[in-house]
């Protein structure tokens, strides 16, 4: 058995950097996305019962939860945003011999979030 | 030791990417319709229980909820592995067992009506 020659980090090595620091922020947005699952979760045990909604109802328009939605749509939107920048990574295209601008697939991908999300908002606020 | 390759690994981080895709186009805007446009009194509960109660919603969450809970699995998991909190193949079940019951807790409420 070889020895394992790892050198040590420390546990804060994310805070030593500015980029280490927004990779870190970066991957915490998926607490977020966890949080808000357990919201919708929440609201449909809440539509299932008869007469039971008024509690989601009431959380919601509660100025913890206002504070809680406004961190996470800080978040979320920073999630976003760092999401679409990296599509070019994972989706590169070839069109005949030359390479599709990285900027178009991240383009695509913006205007697919406005698009759906105007969209979204239309269908429920409408 | 020796250890074959983690076979699971292709689904979960397919289901990371999938979750993340969901999530980056839909979630700002769910966040602004129950964060800002409910208490700002846009939807009434009415609308809003309405809403939670069209089939086509229901199983749109469901389904949201099941991608959202494994992005969240894989990505917090590999975060706590990178702040030197979870070693790489511990408790993995924790996080995707914790994202399968919550799918499963959805999946039940969407039935129950």
């Amino acid at each position: 058995m070889t020895k394992e020659l790892t050198r040590p980090l420390p546990r804060t090595w994310w805070l030593r950097k500015a980029p280490y620091f927004q990779f870190m922020i970066r991957e915490l947005t998926s607490l977020v996305v966890f949080a808000y699952a357990l919201v919708l979760i929440w609201g449909l045990w809440s539509a299932a019962g008869t007469g039971a909604f008024s509690g989601l109802y009431d959380f919601l328009s509660s100025p913890l939860s206002v504070w809680l939605h406004a961190v996470a749509l800080v978040l979320a939107l920073y999630h976003t945003g760092t999401w679409i920048a990296l599509t070019p990574k994972v989706i590169v295209l070839w069109r005949d011999d030359e390479q599709v601008d990285p900027d178009f697939i991240a383009g695509v991908n913006a205007i697919l979030f406005l698009v759906l999300s105007g969209a979204l908002l239309w269908l429920v606020l409408a | 030791m020796t250890t074959g390759p983690d076979r699971t690994a292709p689904l979960f981080w397919l289901l990371f990417a999938a979750g993340g895709t969901a999530s980056a186009m839909l979630l700002p805007a769910m966040v602004f319709i129950t964060g800002i446009a409910v208490p700002a009194g846009w939807v009434s509960e009415n609308d809003l229980v309405t809403l939670f109660r069209n089939p086509l919603t229901r199983i749109a969450l469901v389904g949201l909820v099941f991608l959202f809970m494994f992005h969240w699995a894989h990505r917090f998991r590999y975060a706590l592995v990178d702040l030197g909190l979870v070693r790489v193949g511990k408790q993995a079940w924790l996080f995707y067992g914790t994202a399968l019951a919550g799918t499963m807790l959805a999946g039940l409420a969407a039935l129950h009506l």
